[in-house]
């Protein structure tokens, strides 16, 4: 049997590079430009690793080979049909594979010590390091895939985005966290098998329990989460197998994520523990809306008034939100963004970091629309423009430009970053209805503004119909 | 190699990590979320080890070739739509 403490040198460098240019692949991300070239240097770091592995370990080819057929099959084809508009629950979904493949693996190891080289040969057992590093590796590998089970279930619509409430739920989670933590303590002193099995259980469990509680809005947070925590499966499994292409990408994955995720909640003005102790919003409002709502008068407009307003600007800032995806409108907004540009309208597109269902959601659609990547600006940098801009077309957002985060202390979105449409000379609001509120259950003052038009109706409808309006 | 080893490259890849993803460019967070679940992937050592292993548990050894089939299930769909996607972003010059 290989042990794996006399992994040869040119195996270690080979790992060691594969690394790197998994490294190289991230950092090629910095800009759209060089982004390709990047995912390139991951594929042939993937390669490298495999390769590497297979060449230390070269038996039962047959059966690798159709098994890493199957799954690429299966993987190249999904890659290749899913719609744009799902990659959030293909996101999820992958997530799910990577938890489910750590669990497998730390089975693998537990059942079969010696192939790993972490069963010491002297008492029989497996090392004592390597009991804890499988037991976290375990552990989170199954958090991992059952929470990603129930977040794509959420965004796929299989189940409702509503929070779940379990009464107590909040004892029952940090008791059995308190037990996979004592059972894998427990573990060090005996490998048997059904601690192993137990921690496997209870953090499937523990899974499922932590994401049914979070809202169908705090999506992109979760989405982040998992994507860090099948960084650290991985890293824990690198640790076991001390190899350090594994122990490299898990640590650049789970950084990752939790970047992404801190980015998200600092977005929302939401501390992390509050996201994950979930209860906030469900798919489209309603679930917190209180009670004191008023009506207040608001201006209605035609598509025919939208076209002529726009045409009329100097600048149109287009602000897209979850909405326009559920309509599946960014084309049809891209053709009435070209048209206004042939009639000499500066148009531009202002993304919020959590506009959609994950991080950077606004700009892969449109991006899959052909909208030029030069258009589209992020909070930040477009903000200052609002109020030397003519038009504001907001279409499928909300909260996102709700002024009550800036002036009202009360509100459940108070201290949320927005962008300042209620700046622009008039707000053109494309909503399905005046009944509904964002997902944060509060009402937007933005609608009862006199410069406000709302523009009422299914966003690629309304869009289509001021396209051809503009066409007359 | 030796745990403290194993520490130190595990502690300076969360800060090379750290500035990498930090640098990423927020209209390609989605392209990030899913090149990282390929390069999470690379998981798939730890199964190759567990399938190509002669003698010992066999059910150790299709555990791991269940897992070969999921790793490679996001390898594959992973870095192909990653590449999907970024084709998909355009500069303003180029019309289409």
């Amino acid at each position: 049997m290989h042990e794996l403490a006399a992994t040869p040198a040119w195996a270690s460098l080979a790992y060691l590079i594969s690394g790197i240019l998994f490294i190289l692949a991230l950092r090629g991300l910095s800009s759209p430009a060089s982004s390709r070239r990047g995912n390139r240097f991951g594929m042939i770091g993937m390669l490298i690793a495999v390769a590497t592995t297979l060449a230390l370990h070269g038996t039962g080819l047959v059966e690798i080979a159709i098994a890493i057929a199957i799954g690429g099959a299966i993987g190249f084809v999904t890659a290749r049909r899913i719609a744009m508009t799902a990659m959030p629950q293909l996101v999820a979904a992958f997530h799910s594979l990577v938890g489910l493949a750590a669990v497998l693996v730390a089975g693998a190891a537990f059942l079969n010590p010696g192939a790993f080289g972490i069963l010491d040969l002297v008492t029989g057992h497996i090392h004592q390091v390597s009991r804890i590093e499988m037991g976290l590796g375990v552990a989170i590998g199954a958090i991992t895939f059952s929470g990603s089970v129930i977040a794509f279930l959420k965004l796929n619509g299989n189940m409702s985005g509503a929070p779940i409430m379990l009464p107590g739920r909040h004892v029952i989670n940090l008791g059995m966290l308190a037990a996979i933590i004592g059972l894998i303590g427990y573990f060090l002193t005996d490998d048997a098998q059904w601690v192993f099995f137990t921690i496997t259980a209870l953090s499937f469990v523990i899974g499922f329990l932590l994401i049914i509680p979070i809202g169908g809005a705090d999506m992109p947070v979760v989405v982040s989460m998992l994507n860090s925590y099948s960084g650290w499966a991985a890293a824990a499994m690198g640790f076991t197998l001390h190899n350090t292409a594994m122990i490299v990408t898990g640590a650049l994955v789970g950084s990752s994520g939790a970047i992404l995720s801190y980015i998200m909640c600092k977005a929302m003005n939401r501390s992390f523990i509050s996201v994950i102790a979930g209860g906030f919003g469900g798919d489209s409002g309603g679930a917190a809306a209180g009670g004191q709502k008023v009506d207040r008068p608001w201006k209605r407009g035609s598509a025919d008034d939208a076209a002529f307003l726009m045409g009329q600007a100097e600048q149109v800032i287009i602000v897209p939100g979850y909405g326009m995806a559920v309509s599946q409108a960014q084309h049809v907004l891209r053709e009435m963004g070209d048209l206004l540009k042939e009639a000499g309208v500066r148009v531009k597109y202002a993304i919020h970091p959590v506009a959609g269902r994950m991080p950077g959601h606004m700009n892969v659609l449109l991006a899959e629309a052909n909208v030029p990547y030069d258009e589209v600006f992020e909070l930040e940098d477009i903000n200052s423009e609002f109020s030397q801009t003519d038009v504001a077309f907001v279409i499928g957002a909300n909260d996102v430009t709700n002024p009550a985060a800036k002036t009202d202390k009360s509100s459940p979105i108070y201290g949320m970053p927005i962008l300042d449409v209620e700046k622009a000379k008039t707000v053109l609001f494309v909503k399905r209805s005046m009944g509904g509120v964002g997902y944060a259950g509060v009402d937007n003052d933005v609608f009862y503004m006199d410069n406000t038009m709302m523009l009422l109706g299914d966003a690629k409808k309304m869009v289509e119909e001021i396209v051809k309006a503009i066409n007359h | 190699m030796d745990f403290i080893s194993i520490l130190s490259i595990f502690i300076l890849a969360c800060f090379v990590g750290y500035y990498v993803v930090w640098s990423v460019t927020p209209a390609l967070h989605t392209p990030l979320m899913a090149v990282t679940n390929a390069i999470s992937s690379v998981i798939i050592v730890g199964a190759l080890i567990a399938s190509a292993t002669a003698g010992g548990s066999v059910l150790g050894k299709y555990l791991g070739l269940v897992a070969v089939v999921f790793a490679s299930i996001n390898i594959f769909g992973g870095f192909a739509v990653t590449e999907r996607m970024l084709a998909m972003y355009k500069k303003k010059d180029r019309k289409g």
